[in-house]
Order: C-alpha cells, then structure tokens, then sequence
C-alpha cells in the first residue's frame, strides 16, 4: 500500500498535465479537473484507513534509504491533512465550473488549480526539509498563476503585494534551510530530528528556528507578516479565494508545525509564550480587521486570519489537548473558510455587493443560501450545534486543562473575546447583506420573472462542503478522533522518526 | 411604534400553498406540543412521590458528552409551562398570521424554538444543557429578527443574541469548571453532591460565569436592556418568548444549580441585590411606556427580577413563591401578549394615548384583560393573589434581609399594579378614542387561547391545591434537591403579607390615579441619567469599530513598501534577538577561513550593492546588481563549486539582459519621485541590519564542525550504486529526483502562467487600440 502518498501526489499533477494538455474546451478541461479531484478523494480516503489501522505509510522514491533520498510520509496528521484537501478539492473544482469565465479557463485554470493542489498534497507528504520547499514553490508558482490570470489592474496589485511577501517568505526558508543544513548536515526531518535532540542547548539552532518561524510565519498569515492576507484575496474570482483561504495559510501553520516539533521540539517549547503572543496578536488584528471591514470579501480574508490566530492558540499550548484541538480546528476552518466565500460567491449573484452597506435582499431571493450562510456563520462563532462548537469546546478543554497552566487562562480569555467580537462582523454581514431589503440599484427578480438560477454543480460544491461540516457538528467523534491520534503523533516525534529510519530513536531524545 | 405587518400577505403565486403550509405546521406545532404537555401531566404522580426519570445515550465519548436527561419536579414544571402556552402559541400564531406566507417559515422557527427550550430544562448533561441553552439563543435571534426588512428588529436581535451568546460562552466556561470541581457532567449528581466550597477558586470562578449566564439571559441588571428591544419580534413570539420560554431559561439555571450554592452568602447578596434592583427598575421603566407591548416587555424585566431575588434564598417559602410566581406569570404575561396582540390587530395601534374604552367592541378580549390584569395585579381569587401572597411571607421568612426584600417587593408589586389598571382601565373602559382602524374582535384562534389561560388562572386560584399543588411542591423539591412539604391556599387568613397585599392594591391605585404626573418624575428621572444602556451598546458598537478601524488603519497601509520593511524588521527582530543568545563567537574550525582573494571578491560585491542602492540610473543598478551576482559566482568557483558558478553566472547574465530589456521602456527615474532622504537612510539601515543577521548566522553556521554523513554518502554511492560520476548530476536525477520534478513543475508552470497573462493583455491592448482607433 506504501504507492498510496505517491498516487495522491501524482494525481493532482497528471490532472494538470491533462488539463493544459487537452483542447482548450472549458467544459472538458472542468470535467478532467473535477474528475482528478475526485480521484485524489478515493485516494485520501483509502489513505487515511490504512494509515489509522496500520500506522504510517512511508515511501522512498528511488529506492534510496532514508536519510539519503527523498522520503514521503503519511502519517496521521499528514493523510487527514490530504483528505480535508481533496474534499475541498472537489468543492472547488465543481465551483470553478461555472464561476470561471472562458478566457481563464482557456488559459489553463484549472490546471493551475492542480498545480496548486499539487504542493499543498506535496507539502503535507513530504518527510524532506528541502522537498517542502520545493512544493512550496509548486504552490505558490500555481497561485501566483491563479492570482494574475486574467487580471484587471486592480487583480494585479493585490497580486504583487502577494507575490511580493511571499517571494520573501520563500527566500528566507531556503536561507533557513540552507543554515539548517550547514549546521545537521542532513535534510531528512527524522534524521534532523535525531542530530538536533543530541545537541540540547544550541543556540544557533534558535537562530534557524527564528527564521524558520519568520518564513512560515509570512505563510500562515501570523502577526505582524500577515499583511498580504487581507491585501489580495479578495481581488481574485471566488474560486481562486476560497482555494487560498481553504488551503494557503494552513500549509504555513502545518510547516511550523512539523518543523518545530520534529526539529526544533526543544526551542519551540521555550518559545511558548513568544508563540502564544503572536497567537493572541494575530486574533486580536483578525477581529479588528473584520470589525472595520466594509467590503466582503475583504471580510472574509480577515477571518481567515481569525482562524490562523485561534489555531496558534492550541499551537501555543503545546498540550496534546491542546494540539488535538488546534488539529480539529484545522480541518473544521478549511471547510468553513471554503463555504463562507462560496456563499459570498453566490450572493454577488443576488444582491451581494462589494460594500456591505449596497447589499441586501439575499435572504428574501434565496433561502437556502441564506440558511447555508446562517449555519457557517455560526460554525466559525463556534455556536451550537456545528463543527465549530465542538473545535472550541475542545480549545476550552484544553485550556482548563492541568497541564496548561496559566497559557491555559490566557487561552481561554482569548478565545472568549475574540469569539464574541468576531460574532460581529458575521452577523452584520447577515443582517446588511441577507437581511435587509435589497438597496435601490440592485433590481430582484420580480414576481412572474424567471428567479435567478444557480448553476447545479456550484450548489452541489457548497452542499457538500456545508453537509460535511454539518455531519462533524452532529458526529464529531471520528474528526476527533482523527485530530487526537495526529496531536499524539506529533508530541511524540520518536514513532516517526522510527517509521522512517526503521531504528529505535536514542534514549532522552 | 410600528405595528407588525400582519396584514401584508404577498402575492406571489406561492402564496398559496404556503398559507396551507402554515396553517398545516401551525396545527402539527399545538398538537406536538399538546401530546408533550399530556404525557408530562401524567408523571405528575410519578414525579412528586420523588421518582426521577432519567435517560442517557451515549453521544460525543470523545468530549465526554451524553444525551442525558432527567426529569425532577423543576424540570416537569418547565416542561409543562412551555409546552403549555406552546400549544396555545401554535393555535395563536396560526390564527395571527393567516394567509401570510412567510407563517410556514416562523413555525418553523417556533418549533425549533421549543425543542432547544424543552432540551435546556430536560437535559442532565452539562454541555448538552449549553448546546440547548445556545440553541434557544440562536433561534430567539431568527425570531426577534423575523420583521427582517425593518432596521429595528435587525438591530434588536443582534443585541440579543450577542449578549445571551456572550453569557452563553461564560456559562460554558462556568458549567466545566463546575463538573470539574464535582468530578461530575451530570447536573443531578453535581446536585445531588449538594454545596460546593467556593474556597476554591476554580468553584468561584464557576459561580461567577454561571451567574453570568443566567443573569444575560434572563435580563439581569446590567444586561437587562436586550429584552425590551426584543419585543420587536411578532406578539405570539413576543408572548412565548417572555412568558415560558428562553429568559425562563435564566431562571432555570438559578434554581436548578441553588443546591450547589445557595448555601453561600455570595449567592444570596448577589441574587438578592441585582433582582431587587432590577425588579424595582423594571417596573418604574414600565410605568412609563407609551407602547402597550413595551411596557408589558418592562414588566417581564421586572417580573425576572422578583424570580432572581427569591432563588436567592434557600429558604423553603421563598422557593415556592419563586415556583408559583413562575406558573402565575407565564399565565398572565402569555395572556396579556396576546391582549395586546388582539388589540393591535383590531385597531391597528398599540399606543396607549390612542386607545381607550375598546370593552365594547373587543368583548372577549376585553374580558380577558380584565381576568388577567386581576391576576397581574394580584387580585383574588385569581393565581396572581396566591403568587403575591407567597412572595410577602418568603419576604419576610428569609432571615438575612427581610425588610429589605419585602420592601423592594412592595414596591414592583405596587408598580405592577399600577401598570395593570393602566393597561386594562386604559385600554378598556374609560372614553373612546380615534384608533387608526375601526375597532373589531379578534377571530376565535386569536381568542380562544388567551381565554384559556385567563380562565385557567383564575380556577387556579381557586383550587390551588388540587391543580398546582402537587406540581409546585415537586418543583421546590427538586430546586432544593431534598422532599419539601407545601400546601397551596387562597386564604392564609389575616395576617401581615395580607395586610401587605391591601398597602400594594392602595399604592397602585394611588400610582395609577397620578400616571401623569409620576410619568413626569419618571421622565425627568430618566433624562437626567448620563445614558441609558441601550444607548451604551450602540456607543461600545461604535467604539469598536472605531478603534478597530484606527489599528487597522495604522498597521494594514495599503503600501507594499510598508509590508515590506515590516517583514524585515521581523526578521531582524526575531533573528537578532535568537543571536543575542549565542554564546559562542569563535569560529570551531578554520575550513571557512577568508583568503585576500574572497575578501576582495566580497568588498567588490560590498561596493557594488551600495552602487546599486544610490544609484539614480535604473540601467547602473541593474548592472551593479549583475555584478553582486558575478561576484557570488566568482567565490563559488574559488572554492571548486564549478557547476554552481557556472549556473550563477548564466542565470545572472540572463537576469540583467532581461530586466535591462525591459527597463529601457520605462521613464528615467527623477531624484523627488522616490523617496526623501531620511526614509532612504532608514530602508539602508534596515537593509544593512538584514544582511547582518543573515551573514553573521550564515558566518557562525560555517565555521561550525558538521558531520556530513549524506554528503559522503552520495560521494561514495555515486558511481557504484547510482552509476553516475558526476555527484551532482547524480543528486539531481537520482538521489533527489523528486525535487527536480518539483522544479520541473515550476518552471513549466511559470511559463504556461506567462503566456496566459501575456495573451490577456496582447487581446486588452487589441481592443484599446480598437477603441482608440474608431
């Protein structure tokens, strides 16, 4: 079963390759792109079983023994990881169906899409420092694509901001890398891990973990680097907005994630404080963002920071409670993020305006879509009964928890204001955009009119994004179960060290 | 005051089968309800011979959370309260919104509205009673705000719903750390634990959400001013909202976690002041309302103030008057709603100076009022005597204060009565005047269920012992966690809650007589307050987003530039501050040590970096940036890496060709467009900084003594393994074949993304110069 992380690698990239191979038809290129997703799905899926009842799936390209040639692992974290990717994967390839217009179809959108997909399911699988970068720069390569397809001047300076920032990010992780590698001599995340356990105390590793930490940092949107976020998000068609919500920020949190605990376990927790810091920060400037916002899309690119910032917090606290929490948080914000911007997506069809203040009427053209709002909103305020109840149920857990101290009150009274001041911005967003009547300028289908139709595939994208996120509120024990065996595997980097090296890490590592 | 708009059914061609739709739900909601209320009247007997029911199923193991639930006396009387007037609300809001389309949507809500209620009193489990508590607080949001096109109601609902999810969320935190004391979810067995040290500050803090969240939902002072903007939900809504359901829930929480703390004087003084402040408050605010609707939502403030203040006390008396208050006020205030809701439909008003002597043309409704105003008033026979009866003996049973509760309850009784006869007397009797529509009686759906309760309320008061004995005493038994015996009558004989009662019928009479000039006091009151509370959450919305809008304004500029320096400063930040911890500053080993050759190779790179920076001309900075390039190729080859050099200098002289190319289309750069000196100085400091963190970290790694097992593995495996001489050649197409395939991917994809852009402006460019040209 080991060809399974290579197959879920392999997929999204072949589906690029078909798609800018094959005649520019937009219909077919969807078709080939929404089929590829799908694929990469049954794949995830058959991934994440094998990985929950026989333990990691490790792969050496090659033939080459870890740590010489480049390792692929899936691991608990990572095969979660993908399957959330490729349940969003579908969501947003049926969307893009009808949401992208000729010209960037033909121009090989979907196939960036793919590419796109590519790194993120490359930077999850990876076992290899550098091969993280690598598809790090597969991803961004893609989304730089995305962004400037077809742009407008206005697209353009949202994308320069982006490419700008993240160029910086990237030229700073390959510095980091390099100083990383100059210091282990390895590349190999388990074999990094064992050389930097056996030097405790080294201070030059802060350094490179401090770098590290600015890199990803930039990645994930963490304050005070997370200004290209809300800077271009909302210049790029729904589609391309709710991939780099969904995806984009996460892949930073995962990086920091997997980098610091596997190799830099030892400052990473004397960094704790530092980390809740920027956790509380990055929340606090997510809420501002979204109180002061006016325009909507540029709302929700605030909330994505949001959720940057409350994942940090389970991150900050280190605790597998915590860790656990952070984890369901992940997957629960990638679904939500993605629905909440196809909603906007579909009410610009409606009477969804850029500026709150010229929406209105949504609710009264389309219930259903009002429902779906109402039911997302609540999941990020973390209301009952959704999955976002359960994500801060657990974070509240977690920080009563024994072990979490007083990290463990500064979470809890973080989660609390940024819960109720977030609730704000959402909720003004249902009452000026669904809510209230339709302001002049924007005509509604009058009665005896042909009602505005919403294209099949794109309800079945949010349907399915808006179900499963339904189903964790009602069920939520399998995603948590699935998030606590991640958490364990990450506080406890000695089982993936041993998975992928096939020895017994050291004692005291 | 705008009236709700019942009488705007829409005419879209839907309409009709949905007026079906909602006149079918509005049935399944009565008769739903109905079936609840019988089979909760059949564990009466069970309930008050001190079995339990009890139900559990496994539902979240993973969050430890149960569907478990557990009916005791208290939660029987909620059951039987809210499904009670929910079958008479069904019946109601079927009659009061026929022929409108948008019934089936708001029976909808109302009957999830019930079953969130229904869940908050039945459930055992602590975080299934926050998911119902929250449930309530989410569907009481829909329903405040079902008027959605009128600013008001949005308004309105926002508030309750924030202030409720902000409760909500403290009562969370509250509920755990309370289980985590008991070491228990379930509430019976935290109750069945009886008192809770408070020493301990976990218990503490768990005392302090919980009043929390009970005090934001059943509108305590300071967070009462949600409520009356609430009314602005439809009357059946506004009637089942204040008299069973949702701030009932508040109510609930206080009663049902008193055996955990009522022993402690913290509880007491606390319940008793704030629901003494806010009954006495409540009322004077209700006094002086205009809006029929408003005033009674004022009197349901009030009414939640009296419950607050006598859960205070676990003294058995108080807690029967706080348990019949509770059943005589869901009677009067559900009845009186509606009242006002026929009313309103009848003559299209609910303003009090444009209503008056209506007992003729509303005859039924009016009769109503009047059995109900009794009740409210606390006139005997009805239920509201009993009530007020028992409030004056626990007043005066409870040892700590008794003056102090008896009078504030002498004072929102007087008040209440005052406002009573304002409402009935006002409305009904007295000389007719100009309402905006002729007068008529409401339909039967509309009378008929406030005449049931107006009747029930007064055979109740009759027969109290028969009727609500056994109920009552079930629930002061389950508030106090122990068997309690009480007898239920209409005459306790002469004594001094009596000789209260008279004082209050004479204040409210004499309150009433003098309406004007006490609304006048009441005005200048209220005027000389700095700002009413309501007014202070449209300021703290305000606040908000003004200090949100000046932090975002300062920190996300809009300016790359400014992004930029921020990143750097981070890194220099982050990075130095990583440095400072070093300890060791010697270089390790010496295979790093600089030759003149790289020193002068460098201090050429060195100047021609600054070239770049100063220079005005574009084509000198790019040429100097070149020469940056060729130097770092020219080190590289110095130190034998010949294929990196070689690849350097190919993608350098590539680079400046490239740019230079295009650079020559732009205009020539002007010393003022950039920018003043003192930024440039900065940016150059900045820049400086950068390059030292880097150089110095880069500086300490490489002199550092790394044992470089892959290297030499790939040395040594090159040619016998991989069958390669050239160990570079060989990383890349073997040993690390799948980061060329990265890069491969890359560079592919930077190319496809080219075209793609360039055809974009190739196909603008054609058509501006189509426009231009015609």
């Amino acid at each position: 079963m080991s060809w399974l992380p290579v197959a879920c690698l392999l997929t999204p990239l072949l589906t690029a390759v078909a798609v800018f191979g094959s005649p520019r038809n937009r219909k077919l290129r969807g078709l080939l792109s929404i089929g590829g997703a799908v694929v990469l799905l049954l794949l995830a899926i058959w991934q994440l079983m094998r990985v929950s009842s026989a333990g990691a799936l490790v792969v050496q390209p090659g033939g080459w023994k870890a740590p010489f040639g480049i390792t692929l692992v899936a691991d608990n974290l990572a095969a979660m990881l993908v399957l959330a990717t490729a349940a969003i994967a579908v969501a947003i390839t049926s969307f893009a169906l009808h949401d992208i217009d000729e010209f960037r179809a033909e121009a090989g959108f979907d196939g960036f899409v793919h590419v796109v997909l590519t790194g993120v399911v490359g930077a999850f699988l990876t076992g290899d420092v550098f091969n993280l970068y690598v598809w790090f720069e597969v991803m961004l390569i893609g989304s730089f694509a995305l962004m400037t397809l077809g742009a407008g001047k206005r697209q353009l300076d949202g994308a320069v901001k982006y490419i700008a920032l993240n160029l910086v990010s990237t030229v700073l992780m390959l510095t980091a890398i390099g100083l990383l590698h100059g210091l282990a001599g390895t590349l190999n995340l388990a074999d990094l891990h064992q050389v930097m356990a056996a030097r405790e105390n080294d201070s030059l590793a802060l350094v490179v973990g401090a770098l590290f930490l600015v890199a990803f940092g930039i990645k994930a949107a963490i304050f005070p680097v997370f200004s290209w976020l809300p800077a271009s998000y909302h210049t790029v068609p729904i589609t391309v907005s709710a991939l780099f919500a969904a995806l984009m920020t996460k892949v930073g949190i995962y990086a920091l994630l997997r980098i610091g605990t596997l190799v830099f376990g030892m400052e990473l927790a004397s960094a704790a404080s530092l980390m809740m810091a920027l956790a509380v920060l990055t929340l606090l400037m997510g809420v501002a963002g979204a109180l002061a916002e006016t325009s909507l899309r540029r709302l929700a690119a605030w909330q994505v920071m949001i959720s940057v910032g409350f994942l940090l917090l389970g991150v900050a606290l280190g605790t597998p409670a915590g860790l656990a929490a952070a984890l369901f948080y992940f997957v629960h914000g990638m679904l939500a993020k993605a629905a909440l911007l196809l909603i906007i997506g579909l009410g610009e069809r409606v009477g969804m305006a850029e500026r709150l203040a010229e929406s209105g009427g949504v609710a009264q053209l389309k219930p259903w879509l009002a429902a779906a709002y109402l039911f997302t909103a609540l999941s990020l305020a973390g209301i009952p009964p959704t999955a976002g109840f359960w994500a801060k149920l657990a974070f509240v857990e977690a920080g009563l928890g024994a072990d979490a101290g007083t990290a463990g009150t500064v979470l809890i009274v973080a989660l609390v204001v940024a819960s109720l001041l977030g609730l704000l911005p959402l909720m003004r967003i249902w009452n000026e955009a669904f809510c209230k009547p339709s302001p002049a300028g924007f005509a509604p289908a009058a009665p005896g009119q042909v009602p505005i139709h919403t294209p099949s595939a794109s309800i079945f994208a949010l349907v399915s994004l808006v179900g499963v996120s339904a189903l964790i509120g009602i069920w939520p024990t399998l995603l948590h179960s699935l998030a606590e065996a991640a958490a364990v595997g990450i506080s406890t980097p000695a089982e993936y060290v041993q998975v992928v090296l096939g020895i017994k890490p050291e004692a005291g590592s | 005051m705008a009236t709700d708009n019942v009488a705007q059914a829409s005419h879209n061609p839907e309409s009709k089968s949905s007026r079906t739709l909602g006149a079918l739900l509005a049935w399944c909601m009565a008769i739903a309800c109905a079936a609840v209320f019988a089979w909760g009247l059949t564990l009466i007997g069970t309930i008050a011979a001190g079995d339990a029911l009890k139900v559990s199923v496994p539902w979240v193991p993973a969050f430890n959370v149960e569907f478990a639930f557990h009916i005791d006396g208290l939660a029987l009387l909620f059951l039987l309260l809210v499904t009670g007037i929910g079958t008479l609300i069904g019946v109601y809001t079927g009659a009061y919104f026929r022929g409108d389309a948008r019934l089936p949507r708001l029976i909808l809500m109302l009957m999830a509205f019930t079953a969130a209620m229904l869940g908050v009193v039945l459930a055992d489990d602590v975080v299934l009673l926050f998911i119902f508590w929250e449930l309530t607080t989410v569907t009481s949001f829909l329903l405040v705000g079902f008027d959605r096109e009128k600013a008001s109601a949005r308004r309105a609902a926002l508030q309750a719903l924030w202030i409720t999810a902000a409760g909500g969320l403290l009562l969370l935190i509250g509920l755990l750390l309370l289980a985590d004391v008991t070491d228990t979810r379930l509430l019976s067995e935290i109750i069945a634990a009886g008192t809770v040290d408070i020493g301990n500050p976990q218990a503490a803090w768990a005392l302090a959400l919980v009043l929390c969240g009970a005090f934001t939902k059943s509108a305590q002072m300071p967070f009462h001013f949600w409520l009356p903007g609430a009314m602005s939900a439809p009357t059946p809504v506004s009637a089942f909202l204040h008299s069973a359901t949702m701030v009932k829930a508040g109510i609930y929480l206080l009663a049902r976690v008193q055996p955990a703390f009522g022993e402690h004087d913290v509880w007491f003084y606390t319940l008793t002041c704030v629901g003494a402040v806010t009954a006495v408050w409540a009322s004077m605010m209700a006094l002086r309302q205009q809006d029929a609707k408003l005033m009674l939502a004022w009197t349901t403030v009030m009414a939640l103030g009296i419950l607050t203040l006598f859960l205070g006390s676990n003294e058995r008396i108080a807690v029967l008057a706080a348990m019949t208050f509770l059943v005589v006020h869901a009677f009067y205030k559900c009845a009186m709603f509606l009242v006002i809701g026929n009313v309103d439909h009848g003559t299209g008003t609910r303003q009090l100076d444009r209503l008056g002597g209506l007992f003729k043309a509303l005859p039924v409704t009016g009769t109503v009022a009047l059995a109900a105003g009794f009740s409210m008033a606390g006139f005997p026979p009805f239920l509201g005597f009993i009530g007020k009866e028992l409030k004056y003996e626990g007043a005066l049973a409870i040892a700590e204060e008794p003056l102090l509760i008896a009078m504030a309850a002498l004072a929102a009784n007087a008040m209440m009565v005052a406002v009573a006869l304002t409402l009935v007397r006002g409305v009904f009797f007295g000389g007719q005047v100009n309402s905006p529509r002729q007068p008529h009686e409401a339909p039967m759906g509309m009378w008929f269920p406030p005449l049931v309760l107006a009747v029930g309320g007064l055979v109740a008061g009759i027969f109290p012992e028969h009727l609500l004995g056994g109920l009552v005493q079930a629930a002061t038994s389950g508030v106090l966690a122990k068997e309690t015996e009480v007898k239920l009558a209409l005459w306790h004989g002469v004594n001094l809650p009596l000789m209260m009662s008279v004082l209050t019928v004479i204040l409210g009479v004499l309150l009433h007589v003098n309406r004007v000039r006490v609304h006048g006091l009441l005005d200048r009151l209220v005027a000389t307050l700095p700002f009413t509370l309501d007014m202070g959450w449209d300021r703290f919305l305000h606040a908000l987003d003004r200090v949100a809008a000046a932090v975002v304004k300062r920190i996300q500029t809009g300016r790359l530039g400014h992004y930029l320096m921020v990143t750097f400063v981070t890194v220099v930040v982050a990075g130095g501050a990583a440095l400072a911890t070093t300890q060791t500053w010697s270089a390790q080993s010496q295979q790093a040590a600089l030759t003149p050759v790289v020193v002068t190779i460098v201090l050429l790179m060195m100047y021609a970096a600054l070239v770049t920076a100063v220079s005005e001309s574009r084509m000198l900075s790019i040429g100097a940036l070149g020469l940056v390039g060729a130097g770092a190729a020219l080190v590289y080859f110095w130190y034998g890496a010949i294929d990196v050099a070689i690849t350097q200098l190919l993608v350098e002289t590539l680079f400046v060709v490239l740019i230079a190319a295009v650079l020559s289309k732009l205009p020539r750069l002007s010393g003022d467009d950039h920018t003043n000196r003192r930024t440039r100085i900065w940016h150059g400091a900045l820049a400086m900084c950068t390059g030292a963190v880097i150089g110095l970290a880069t500086w300490l790694v490489a002199t550092r003594s790394t044992d470089h097992a892959v290297a030499r593995f790939y040395e040594s495996a090159s040619l016998p393994e991989a069958y390669g001489a050239n160990v570079v050649n060989v990383i890349l197409v073997d040993f690390r074949a799948l980061d060329t395939l990265g890069e491969v991917a890359v560079v592919v994809t930077a190319a496809l993304a080219v075209v793609a852009v360039l055809s974009r402006f190739n196909q603008k460019r054609d058509v501006e110069n189509a426009g231009e040209g015609a």
